[in-house]
């Protein structure tokens, strides 16, 4: 029997990847006996052992995977900046608090396949020198951080964790941490205080969590999708891993798609698709588009032209100022109103905001109560200009990366959906009159 | 800094359902279990306290306090991280927890619509609960639903592809099945 799960065999005559979605339509593949059944663990053996630290880090670097959480930073490099032999132990941290707006595969991973996740931690950790590593998910995820732990109890039972895993003489401790509701933890410096038992306020960087992050020690936080992937390169190498994606976006990767499409769901595809073929693989659009959200809410928009002419990789999302991140692809099409769909994503910023830093903490804030005003049909002149303003203050002024991912969604829907944040201030009779800047404070609002 | 501080085999998951209201809990018996079973190990303060509230349903002050010291973390700082996180409670919610998503998926398909007929069908506000105690209303960040937006959870059970009309039978199929499994 198979499980539903929305992604063809095929598609336009062509096999997709299933690099990391292998047992995605497998009944019980969570399972280590049917996941054994697929393959899963056949690193944990000499593929694996025979190999040096180094070349294993060295396969990685050339297969050119990258951190599948949002950032995209070349995986083997990150692993490259661990110091040896500090005579502090390194740490392993999977990153699995997934909660960027429109992001649902890491859920997915972790009910569907959580051994793969366990081989790829072993995979990682056997190369870095770890022994003791950490899985630090959500803390709502009840039914993923009950499968993930079924899963790593089934590893300890099986040899394939603890000490001496298969007489390899390499031993490692998986642990899990919930996360209690906070997106920010999914920063990784903020995710480390949190593991400390910390509020999860991100730390400055440098030290980087390479050389100081988790208790002092170098610690390595990866992606659960990216760790997922490992297993893949270290069995077959960089080359097999190439065959897909694109020269600088090598490999495969999850995309969960919502929104106006026919068929919502996690997809696996090679990077470098275009979007507009990745519509259609979803069943197709619903409507006329008028633009998309490429990545998960921080995203910069894209227009409708762009949404249809873009591909999924680094690479051209960069080029069009937006980005890849989590994979989280949101089409919205014409009946759809930009203006609420960003208030909509800055009320969740500035509730989100940590408070750490001023500028983000009181910005996030204003510009959610300009957008209340504005789209409740109370905007004055001059407010879209002031919402620009606080955004790009607060853009690159702060400790961690999360204003900038506050400030981009702003600036891209006033820049791309301008006139209907005017037709939005047309309504108000009053609008010429100008703002009293006393009218957005939070007691203004209570 | 050594890894022999940790124990050789994980922690037994800790995954307790949350007590019914109205179950009498020890606080003192309960909060000891607790504590012994997290202190020893690093940075686990925010594994206690979800253990303390799958117990309670919340955090109780009484208990916060009692923790403290038989952990080993000064009640400032678990208050620092019971109120940095949002998932927390610091007094008890209503019996049926409604949580509805407000991402940008859900809010897409309408979910500003259902909270509103929530609020209004329930007679209590956002971030509110009824006066009988009975229902809590929530709108949550994105719970990774976005498949089937927009998404509601009660007590863990999630309802997709709703439209504002369906707000009421939502309600019933709770009550029916709350129902249901106080007859067993």
């Amino acid at each position: 029997m198979t499980l539903v799960w929305p992604q063809p065999k095929t598609w336009n005559g062509k096999e997709l990847p299933r690099i990391l979605t292998r047992l995605f339509d497998v009944e019980n593949g969570h399972t280590l006996a049917v996941a054994k059944q697929h393959g899963a663990y056949s690193t944990i053996s000499k593929t694996l052992f025979d190999k040096s630290q180094f070349e294993i880090i060295q396969t990685v670097i050339e297969s050119g995977l990258r951190g599948r959480g949002g950032a995209g930073f070349p995986t083997g490099m990150k692993w490259s900046f661990v110091p040896r032999n500090t005579g502090k132990p390194v740490y392993l941290v999977i990153n699995a608090d997934e909660g960027e707006p429109g992001t649902f595969k890491d859920r997915l991973c972790l009910t569907r396949d959580p051994h793969l996740l366990i081989e790829g931690m072993i995979n990682t950790g056997y190369a870095l020198g770890v022994r003791t590593a950490y899985v630090y998910i959500r803390g709502e995820m009840l039914p993923q951080i009950r499968a993930l732990n079924d899963a790593i109890q089934e590893a300890y039972n099986a040899g394939l964790l603890g000490e001496n895993i298969q007489g390899s003489g390499y031993s490692l401790d998986i642990y899990v941490h919930r996360g209690a509701g906070a997106y920010i933890c999914g920063e990784e410096t903020a995710l480390i205080n949190s593991l400390e038992g910390f509020k999860g306020q991100p730390r400055l960087k440098p030290p980087f969590p390479a050389v100081s992050g988790a208790f002092a020690a170098p610690t390595v936080v990866n992606n659960v999708e990216t760790i997922m992937a490992v297993p893949y390169i270290v069995q077959h190498g960089a080359k097999a891993y190439r065959q897909w994606g694109t020269d600088k976006s090598p490999g495969s990767k999850l995309f969960s798609i919502s929104g106006d499409v026919h068929k919502q769901g996690v997809y696996e595809v090679p990077l470098g698709m275009k979007y507009a073929d990745f519509f259609d693989l979803a069943g197709g659009l619903k409507g006329e588009i008028l633009g998309c959200i490429p990545g998960g809410s921080s995203a910069p928009v894209l227009d409708a032209k762009e949404s249809m002419e873009a591909t999924m990789d680094y690479e051209c999302l960069a080029a069009l100022k937006s980005m890849l991140g989590s994979g989280a692809v949101t089409p919205f099409n014409t009946t759809r109103d930009p203006v609420t769909i960003l208030e909509s994503i800055a009320r969740f910023y500035a509730h989100e905001s940590c408070g750490q830093c001023t500028p983000c903490r009181e910005g996030t804030g204003y510009v959610n109560r300009i957008l209340q005003k504005v789209a409740a049909g109370q905007g004055r002149d001059g407010d879209i200009e002031l919402m620009k303003d606080l955004a790009e203050s607060y853009e690159w002024t702060t400790i961690c990366a999360f204003a900038p991912g506050a400030a981009w969604p702003v600036l891209s829907f006033i820049k791309k959906f301008r006139s209907h944040f005017d037709a939005y201030l047309a309504k108000n009779p009053q609008h010429a009159a100008g703002r009293d800047l006393k009218s957005l404070t939070p007691a203004a609002f209570m | 800094m050594s890894t022999n501080d940790q124990p050789a085999a994980p922690a037994k998951p800790v995954l307790a359902q949350p007590a019914a209201p109205g179950k009498p809990a020890a606080p003192s018996d309960q909060t000891a279990i607790i504590a012994k079973r997290w202190r020893a190990k690093r940075g686990s303060l925010i594994m206690a306290l979800h253990e303390v509230q799958e117990t309670y349903g919340y955090v109780p002050r009484d208990v916060a306090l009692k923790l403290a010291p038989q952990i080993g973390v000064p009640v400032a700082r678990i208050y620092e991280v019971l109120t940095f996180y949002n998932y927390f409670k610091t007094s008890a919610p209503g019996k049926f927890v409604v949580s509805v998503c407000t991402g940008t998926a859900c809010h897409l398909k309408g979910s500003g619509d259902i909270l509103a007929n929530f609020s209004a069908q329930l007679g209590c506000k956002e971030g509110e609960s009824t006066t009988d105690k009975l229902w809590h209303l929530q709108g949550v960040r994105c719970i990774g639903c976005c498949g089937i937006a927009p998404a509601v959870i009660v007590n863990g059970k999630v309802f997709g592809k709703l439209k504002p009309a369906d707000v009421g039978d939502v309600i019933d199929k709770v009550l029916t099945a709350d129902a249901a499994a106080a007859k067993v």
